[in-house]
């Protein structure tokens, strides 16, 4: 059985903007796996460790991507922390590639190399762009049902089905589906976990395999920037709030007087 | 046009099974599409055989993008003792009206359910023009498939220019699918839009976090696709005067077409609290709360103000309180008339969920703590021996 991961690698910290060019300053930031796709790595992997112990079907967990070379750091990643192989979609001709080009690249790749698969997992969305929308378009392209927000899964190999627990706006649901699927995840456990030494070692022996977007369609136009229908007319800096008055002082009670008549000047306190 | 592989196709009736207008039957063991055919792509996307197949030009010529005119909005219902229609909904509709006043076009809401049809003068008196409404007893809930086979239907069938919906989890699971299905842009949790001189949508939505402001184009595909977020356009004065046409769409849904089941839901969050982009006061705790117990102190306090409760993300991923009470990028864009910061030091990824509240208060340890860049007034201290005391002296104010 294979399981599909799909993961992105997104900066680390801030991202500013150079006000006299208004592009973005990408010099000096890091880039890390972003979490929420580390938590559907981590979901992959709980199946797979799963499968094996109840002596089920064996687990074969793909993690593809697509982006500039450096993106592999992001899949040794993912190797060390289980992963079996991995697939990076690297090519100019993918470059600039909107969510609709992305995806597209992305079940291309699937239906090249992995069409067999039973199940595919995406973060809910990427912490720098926060679309949360590749996860679904790549769904539709492969024809596959999806189910978002996903907390945890029980996979039923037996019945062809996995079941969910997937938050909603109010609560939560359990929702069943038949295979193969895609399900996006929106939590996992917080705790960034280290590879053990043997793990690290066993990665560097792991197959990362690199798709040019030739390998994929004889139109390429299809992908990166020409097959983005979006289109950034600009960029700019937000407009910024300027503080107010700021109190500080040893008297809290005092301050916090200050505070009650700074209330009802506004009305949220009634006087006297 | 749909295109049919007769070789390839096996004549299993899945697309017959699938499509919500009956437009395509299974004749001598092979698929035939009738005139009826709305495109909307339901069969193409569950045919096993990959027989069907619908040819959408990657980029529309001048010519044909003339073609597609009117804004048209999701109108997404929630139930509430009975179904109504979401607030963001109104929102957007309001919005919508002046994006269609400016462009001298209709402005079209899409409504979907069991037994909603009497929300669709709600919607009329918010400013739509046509109201196109499908009643089917497998769209009382959700679900990604049935909601997108009939809304592309729709717009494919009426050519609209614009598309918006609300960025909640429904139309954040559902607008990507419709775009994929027909091969065109969407914007995510857009917080402006707007109409240029060439007559298309701008769209604008903050990214990297909220560090930078996007205005995003789809200059050469139709319909423009977006989803807003919510709180971020007000919603405007109904007009019960105003009059519109209703459209009913007749649908064929049959539950094979539909690939998920729901097979339990339970609502969390109980009923009596206002959901927190709702609230007016929100009195918001941050991880200088240091316990879960001291959450009762912030409870006090939302008491006294007639405020509502909520929170940062790190008491989420700590635990401490439900998503759903979650200000900021990754929770809720709040624009309440009072926002009150207690602990929280202000990662933008929190102020740009915030930062749009009429009046923010911040009272924090740390003097450098970027929260008081943007609020209007700030305490600089602990909020343990801060808070009490405020709790204290609110109370004596009242007694007197």
């Amino acid at each position: 059985m294979k399981i599909i991961v799909c993961i992105k690698q997104v900066p680390a910290g801030e991202v500013k903007i150079n006000p006299e060019t208004g592009t973005l300053i990408r010099e000096g930031v890091q880039s890390i796996l972003n979490p929420f796709c580390e938590y559907a790595l981590d979901e992959a992997i709980r199946i797979k460790k799963e499968q094996e112990e109840r002596g089920g079907e064996e687990v074969e967990v793909i993690v593809l991507t697509m982006g500039p070379p450096q993106a592999r750091s992001a899949l040794l990643r993912c190797l060390e922390l289980g992963a079996d192989r991995a697939i990076l979609l690297c090519d100019r001709k993918f470059a600039g590639a909107d969510t609709l080009a992305t995806s597209l690249a992305l079940s291309e790749a699937i239906q090249k190399f992995e069409e067999d698969f039973t199940l595919i997992f995406t973060g809910k969305q990427a912490i720098d762009g926060d679309t949360a929308q590749v996860g679904p378009e790549l769904a539709e392209h492969l024809g596959i049902p999806q189910i978002t927000y996903v907390t945890s899964t029980n996979l039923i190999p037996e019945r062809r089905r996995i079941q969910v627990e997937r938050e909603t706006e109010n609560g939560y649901e359990i929702v069943e589906c038949k295979l193969p699927a895609l399900v996006s995840v929106s939590s996992g456990s917080n705790i960034l976990r280290i590879p053990s030494f043997k793990e690290i070692i066993n990665a560097r022996r792991k197959v990362i395999k690199n798709v040019i977007a030739d390998d994929l369609s004889k139109d390429t136009s299809r992908f990166g920037l020409s097959g983005s229908p979006t289109q950034v007319a600009k960029i700019f800096p937000p407009k910024s709030r300027t503080g107010g008055q700021k109190i500080e002082s040893d008297d809290p009670e005092a301050a916090v007087s200050r505070l009650i008549e700074f209330l009802q000047e506004n009305v949220f306190v009634d006087k006297e | 046009m749909l295109q049919i592989d007769l070789e390839a196709c096996n004549g299993c009736k899945l697309c017959e099974k699938t499509c919500p207008f009956a437009a395509i039957v299974v004749v001598n063991k092979k698929a035939k599409v009738l005139e009826n055919c709305t495109l909307c792509g339901a069969c193409v996307n569950v045919c096993p055989q990959h027989a069907l197949n619908i040819e959408r030009p990657a980029q529309l010529s001048p010519e044909e993008l003339t073609k597609y005119s009117g804004v048209c909005i999701f109108a997404e219902c929630e139930i509430k003792n009975e179904p109504q229609i979401k607030p963001v909904a109104l929102q957007i509709l309001e919005k919508g009206r002046i994006l269609a006043d400016k462009l001298e076009e209709d402005l079209s809401t899409i409504l979907l359910g069991a037994k909603n049809s009497q929300l669709t003068q709600t919607l009329i008196s918010h400013g739509a023009d046509k109201v196109y409404l499908c009643q089917h007893p497998l769209l009382e809930q959700y679900s990604t498939e049935g909601f997108t086979n009939i809304i592309a239907g729709v717009i494919m069938q009426e050519k609209f220019s614009i598309i918006l919906f609300g960025a909640t989890p429904t139309g954040r699971d559902l607008a990507p699918r419709i775009a994929a299905r027909l091969k065109v842009g969407l914007t995510a949790d857009c917080t402006g839009l707007d109409i240029n001189e060439d007559r298309q949508l701008v769209q604008t939505r903050p990214a990297f976090g909220g560090n930078i402001m996007a205005s995003i184009l789809s200059p050469y595909t139709r319909p423009q696709l977006a989803t807003v977020r919510p709180n971020v356009f007000p919603k405007g004065t109904p007009n019960p005067e105003r009059t519109g046409t209703i459209k009913e769409i007749p649908v064929k849904l049959n539950p094979k077409g539909i690939r998920t089941k729901i097979i339990d839901s339970a609502i969390t969050q109980k009923e009596e609290t206002i959901p927190i982009e709702e609230a007016d006061i929100l009195i918001s705790a941050g991880r200088g709360i240091q316990t879960k117990e001291n959450l009762e102190l912030i409870k006090e306090l939302a008491e006294e103000l007639n405020g509502t409760m909520s929170c940062s993300r790190s008491l989420v991923d700590l635990g401490w309180l439900p998503h759903s009470f979650q200000v900021g990028q990754s929770g809720k864009t709040v624009s309440p008339k009072l926002y009150i910061a207690l602990g929280i030091s202000g990662a933008i990824q929190h102020l740009v969920g915030m930062s749009s509240s009429d009046i923010i208060i911040a009272i924090n340890k740390d003097p450098d703590a970027p929260i008081f860049k943007v609020a209007d007034f700030g305490i600089v201290g602990d909020i343990l021996e801060i808070v009490p005391i405020l709790i204290k002296q609110l109370r004596e104010l009242k007694k007197n």
